[in-house]
């Protein structure tokens, strides 16, 4: 909308309309307004004026890597579902149908990239090389977290709906300064001035279309654009936040949303592999290249339930399911690469080999995850030294050592 | 020795932390050109740059929510919340993510914000601007919760904050930015541990334990109670979470009497926990209860009559009546 459009006449004309309307203009330069899609659910690839280019780098090896990751977090989503109904596990978050969204963007990003997820990026987690079993560790009531994040730039996971979004763009803030301060030194780019010279780094963070509505990806958004921010926003609308469906969250696609912040929005076919991974790439090198942030709407679909807690029946109609089941992203691109060439039976009967290999190694971590000493509790709740929990742990070592068993008492071990 | 104003101690002690540390740097709406609404930050973005101090949209969960993002990519964010009723759009931060990101990530992470939050009455403001809202924070496991009542602590303390490596909230009393004293820039303050309390005035009748604004009314109390023949120690707590529950007993088992007086509620307090805390150490030590003086329970009242609500020094002397009657 331009001044002249504005309902009072008072502002006509302004300046600083015109030097608004200017850098709108500049900052939208969104690649495609339509939802991008590269391979069609009849396995075939289809082209795109900016976003071929992309899948154009993608040879047949990392093709089959895709199926191949797609398959693996499929047969660990299953694990785990089988895993909670044995009751080895509190809850879990079922991920299927959303493979594509998560390989195509994970395996866009780069080791020097830092993901902030929310609770279901599994998919995301694989392709950042996170060791799955400790995943499982806090659907087990072992950890709030289990992972050490600084291993793969891969955050935990936050159960906070849209809290990370602006620990993201916090994070991107700190990359642009390291950046200013590595070239102030002389160097070409850095990871921060206290650490090696390297790549240039972006952030992406990944929220549902439930998330959306939060105030946090409102002022996430607002800050990102304020302080052109190196971070890629990636909303998975899923099309279900528990029971309520997108419709009650948004009027419009969640991509246009980003206009309204001044960069640019693009809306993906997120059951797409190669689309998916086409504009992600193209997101983060646009936001390590110092243009500011992107919104990625990957449009796909939670088959399965919320979590193992959730009862879609209930809410939802099975048509509707099995619509999106004809849309499956692995089956989708199992027939591009056998039209292909590509892969063969013994391909993916290796790849249904390995996923049972994966899975029986999930099931014997699992078996073998143990509750830790409260004592870690006590120890990780400051930093620095507290008199408080030094004065509630001494409490704790003296009841405990009043049971059978001394300090490995019930209280302790429990 | 250099005299100077509260607001002035804090403006020096960001100074000094900007120039020593490199990774350190200011966020929080109008902190740049304007300074702050109390001109605490005036003048460091010309000294330091946009970049250093950096004027954020107005959205508080944004403010500390980012500030863990640059903590979390190893700055050292001093985030400002304009008034103590404007924090709480940012509380799910502090509390949900803040306080527990060491803890969660297994000790692997560490959040080292520093949350500057005016607090407390007594400036004749409209509503949300004078409130107290510590004791919210002091129930979280994973915050740090100081608060200076003169110059010196507060140039100190600051920087302190800024050095401690948990996410510290850094209570202003917005009533005494204006009190002046002598600030030892040379030598004291980094000995002193912010998380101690310190005994401002000694005594042996009784002990008043307070923080923040209300330092000064329980001197002037003490002083008071002094012209009737009773003997008033004074306690400024300086830290409310942790406590120096060592201090406060030492001083009970000498003086037997214990007033706790804050300009928060008195229901679910600070004033509480002190009391429960010091009956359980040192009841063999008490002659009287525990008597707690602070606000009523009810919203921040208007300021025409905020005067009724504050605790002041006649407040002080008939709780002190109170525990002398036993």
């Amino acid at each position: 909308m331009g001044a002249t459009h504005l309902p009072s006449t008072e502002f006509d004309g302004t300046e600083l309309d015109d030097l608004l309307e200017a850098q709108a203009e500049a900052a939208l330069g969104v690649p495609s307004s339509e939802m991008v899609q590269l391979l069609g659910p009849d396995g075939t690839l289809g082209t795109d004026s900016v976003f071929s280019e992309y899948a154009a780098r993608l040879d047949a090896e990392k093709l089959r890597g895709f199926y191949a990751d797609m398959a693996a977090i499929r047969r660990f989503d299953q694990e785990a579902t089988a895993l909670q109904r044995q009751g080895q596990l509190a809850l879990w978050v079922p991920l299927t149908g959303q493979e594509a969204a998560q390989i195509g963007s994970g395996r866009a990003s780069q080791p020097q990239d830092y993901i902030f997820p929310t609770y279901r990026e599994h998919g995301v987690a694989l392709t950042r090389n996170v060791d799955l079993a400790e995943l499982l560790k806090q659907f087990r009531g072992v950890s709030n977290g289990g992972w050490n994040p600084k291993d793969t730039n891969f955050h935990l996971y936050t159960l906070v709906l849209a809290a990370q979004t602006p620990h993201a763009v916090g994070y991107a803030m700190g990359i642009q300064r390291d950046q200013r301060l590595a070239e102030a030194q002389g160097v070409e780019s850095a990871q921060g001035i206290d650490g090696p010279a390297g790549p240039k780094a972006a952030v992406m963070v990944y929220f549902g279309d439930g998330a959306s509505s939060e105030g946090d990806v409102h002022e996430s958004m607002v800050f990102a654009s304020s302080y052109n921010a190196p971070v890629v926003f990636f909303c998975q609308n899923n099309h279900w936040a528990i029971s309520v469906p997108t419709a009650v969250q948004t009027r419009i696609p969640l991509s246009n949303r980003a206009k309204g912040y001044g960069f640019p929005g693009i809306r993906v076919d997120g059951n797409d592999v190669v689309a998916v991974h086409a504009v992600t790439e193209w997101a983060l090198e646009h936001a390590r290249q110092g243009n500011g942030p992107v919104l990625i709407e990957a449009f796909t679909y939670r088959v399965g339930a919320h979590t193992t807690a959730d009862d879609p029946t209930k809410y939802r109609e099975s048509s509707e399911e099995a619509l999106w089941r004809e849309k499956d992203p692995l089956d989708r691109l199992e027939k591009y690469l056998r039209a292909e060439g590509m892969a063969d039976d013994a391909f993916f009967a290796q790849v249904a080999a390995d996923g049972d290999e994966l899975a029986a190694y999930i099931r014997k971590s699992t078996y073998e995850s143990d509750a830790p000493d409260i004592r870690t509790a006590f120890a990780n709740t400051y930093v620095e030294a507290h008199p408080l929990v030094a004065e509630e742990l001494a409490w704790f070592e003296e009841y405990s050592a009043g049971f059978a068993g001394g300090d490995e008492g019930e209280g302790a071990s429990r | 020795m250099t005299t100077m104003t509260i607001a002035k101690a804090i403006n020096e002690g960001l100074r000094a932390t900007l120039s020593n540390n490199p990774k350190s740097l200011l966020m929080g709406e109008d902190i740049g050109p304007l300074g702050g609404v109390y001109r605490v930050t005036d003048g460091l973005i010309g000294e330091f740059g946009a970049d250093r101090v950096v004027d954020t949209p107005l959205a508080e969960s944004g403010i500390i929510g980012t500030a863990i993002g640059l903590a979390l990519r190893g700055y050292l964010p001093v985030a400002e919340i304009q008034f103590d009723g404007f924090v709480f759009p940012g509380f799910n931060q502090i509390t949900t993510q803040l306080a527990k990101m060491h803890s969660r990530s297994n000790g692997n992470l560490t959040v080292p914000v520093v949350i500057r939050i005016p607090y407390g009455g007594g400036i004749g403001s409209i509503e949300h601007h004078s409130e107290s809202p510590e004791a919210l924070f002091a129930h979280t496991p994973g915050l740090r919760i100081i608060t200076p009542s003169n110059p010196h602590d507060a140039y100190w303390m600051i920087q302190q904050a800024v050095n401690c490596q948990d996410p510290v909230i850094f209570f202003e009393p917005k009533r005494r930015y204006w009190l002046k004293g002598e600030v030892d820039r040379e030598s004291a303050g980094p000995a002193e541990d912010p998380f101690k309390a310190h005994v401002v005035r000694e005594g042996t009748d009784a002990t008043v334990v307070v923080y923040g604004p209300l330092v000064p009314v329980a001197l002037a109390a003490a002083n008071a109670a002094a012209e009737d023949g009773r003997s008033i120690e004074v306690i400024d707590l300086r830290s409310i979470s942790p406590i120096d529950f060592d201090a406060i007993e030492a001083s009970v088992k000498k003086t037997g009497r214990l007033v706790v007086a804050h300009e928060a509620p008195t229901f679910g307090g600070i004033g509480g926990e002190i009391a429960a805390r010091i009956s359980e150490r040192a009841f063999h030590s008490l002659e009287a209860p525990v008597i707690r003086v602070g606000g009523f329970h009810m919203p921040y009242p208007v300021a025409k009559v905020e005067e009724d609500y504050l605790p002041d020094i006649d407040r002080i002397l008939e709780a002190l009546d109170r525990a002398f009657a036993y």
